[in-house]
């Protein structure tokens, strides 16, 4: 059982702040780090990995200090987000000088290509495999000395979706084994499916933390903005603004625009109105739905 | 010293096409030799002055800079280092393997050559060709250091290498006399000289200022770089 501690963490480039103080612990089970692109989660990442010093604060692990600290790999296994593996080298001379590096034997690198199912390809050079068999052979090569801590950023990234699925799982049951796991993601549905867990980071700062129910119910409760054409706009939003759920409903040239403060009550009702109007519904669109406006919602409430 | 770090970085280095990189200017030098003798220059003289210009002052520096930059740049830049970094391994000890491959390539490539190419022109005369390659061997392990270095401190090694080698030691080196003290081709020279009996060839520096400067140099460059991977950052794509 190991635990990663960040204690008031910050960490700046010149007058830029791209993690500002973060306190989080991050124990046993799987724990997704979820923030939109630019959050920090990479920088957080590296300052857990010991791959950059903090400009504030503190990063230990079990008590140690992870900054300048060559021991710590014994305890953490890192696949980092950028493609760097020798392209050179096949799979199996990958991981196997992985095992070597950690002193261990070859038996080691067949189980961790086994564990992420890539031995049939193992003798192929890596320059010839898809950005997901990287992705795996990078995972193997984090697994060979059966780490109690495994730090993964951004890992399902450009994964078909059975090798995701795959993965997942792998992920799922390693934390149920007791290691400590902590994955980047800025996708909810992919983190809600593995993670325990949840700290949200935005703008470099530690927006929310929970479990997965907690984040989603946080994101979903906020006012949506929704685009609706039908064969009748008018009688539709003389329903719509008889309900509670409808905060405004204004008529446009590109058909109605709803903004709602009661997300589940509003996808339940616009259907059940449009039957019962006998109106025919040409479009339903969330306009607000991109990742900034969720966050950003969300990092200003918290 | 480790034998994993060794071996990827020596493929990394030797692969495919990555060798002709390292390959291609001592073949040149060595065919400057074959053509010297066959034309019938192959003098005393014009050794001394193709081993000074060329194979010290050219090639060395050069394979010096690829060799010395090449077996750590690239991995910091594409990032592939963080798989020997997130090792238990102390990173000093990386920087030792990485160095010890570095001077091992540029013994390989530019001190043999060297000796191969003086020898071809005229044989053990003067104890030019020993003394050549005696010069650059010493003189490349200190390259190797330095330019490893560099590789290590500032994502622009190579042209910090570059206006090292061409613009202090070639050019400035050559007007101010002083700066010729600040030079690792201006060692190797003098190291040269203490070999060969050559009365062509004169050295600017003193052995007593020029050995334990190369030596000094090495060790500090290879400890130095070892500490700065300690705390080598990487900020990722953000």
């Amino acid at each position: 059982m190991s635990v990663i501690e960040l204690k008031q963490v910050s960490r700046w480039y010149g007058n830029v702040v791209a993690v500002n103080d973060v306190t989080m612990t991050i124990g046993p089970g799987v724990t997704g780090l979820l923030g939109p692109n630019g959050a920090g989660k990479s920088t957080l990442l590296h300052l857990m990995a010991g791959f950059l010093a903090t400009s504030g604060g503190t990063a230990t692990l079990d008590g140690k200090q992870i900054w300048r600290n060559h021991e710590i790999y014994r305890t953490i296994g890192l696949v980092p987000e950028r493609e760097g593996v020798y392209g050179f080298l096949t799979g199996w001379q990958f991981v196997r000088s992985a095992a070597r590096l950690h002193g261990l034997q070859d038996d080691a690198a067949e189980r961790a290509l086994e564990l992420v199912e890539m031995t049939a390809a193992k003798d192929r050079r890596i320059e010839t495999y898809s950005k997901g068999m990287r992705q795996r052979v990078k995972v193997a090569g984090a697994l060979v000395h059966e780490p109690q801590v495994l730090l993964l950023d951004e890992p399902f990234n450009g994964m078909d979706p059975r090798q995701r699925l795959h993965l997942m799982d792998l992920v799922r049951k390693l934390g149920a084994a007791g290691r400590t796991i902590l994955f980047s993601s800025h996708i909810l549905e992919e983190v809600e499916r593995v993670a325990q867990q949840i700290e949200v980071l935005v703008a470099g700062r530690h927006a929310a933390s929970g479990d997965y129910r907690e984040i989603r119910r946080r994101m979903t409760d906020r006012p949506h903005l929704f685009r609706v054409r039908s064969s009748d706009d008018r009688r539709l939003a003389a329903a719509l603004i008889a309900d509670a759920s409808s905060g405004g409903v204004s008529l446009t040239a590109q058909g109605l625009e709803v903004r709602t403060e009661d997300f589940r009550r509003f996808t339940r009702l616009l259907p059940r109105l449009a039957r019962d109007l006998n109106v025919h519904l040409w479009q339903v669109s969330p306009t607000d739905e991109d990742l900034e406006s969720v966050f950003s919602y969300l990092s200003g409430r918290s | 010293m480790n034998s994993v770090v060794a071996s990827i970085t020596y493929r990394a280095m030797l692969g495919r096409k990555r060798i002709w990189l390292l390959a291609a200017l001592p073949l040149a030098l060595i065919a400057i030799a074959v053509l010297l003798r066959l034309i019938g220059g192959g003098d005393e003289n014009t050794a001394v002055r193709l081993m000074e210009k060329f194979a010290i002052g050219t090639i060395l520096p050069l394979l010096g800079l690829i060799a010395g930059t090449g077996v750590i740049s690239p991995e910091i830049e594409d990032g592939t280092i963080i798989h020997l970094l997130s090792k238990p391994i102390p990173r000093p000890s990386i920087a030792l393997t990485k160095f010890a491959v570095a001077a091992s390539l540029i013994v390989a490539f530019s001190a043999v050559p060297t000796f191969l190419a003086a020898y071809l022109l005229i044989g053990t005369e003067a104890g030019v060709a020993a003394g050549f390659a005696f010069g650059a061997l010493f003189a490349g392990i200190a390259y190797a250091a330095v330019f490893l270095l560099v590789g290590v401190l500032t994502k622009h090694a190579v042209v910090v290498g570059v206006i090292y080698a061409l613009v202090w030691e070639g050019a400035i080196g050559g007007y101010v006399p002083g700066a010729r003290k600040l030079s690792i081709q201006q060692w190797g020279q003098t190291l040269a000289d203490q070999v060969s009996s050559s009365p062509f060839l004169k050295a600017d520096v003193a052995l007593s200022f020029a050995a334990p400067a190369i030596v000094i140099v090495t060790v500090v460059a290879v400890l130095w770089a070892g500490q700065r991977l300690r705390g080598l950052s990487l900020t990722g794509d953000e």
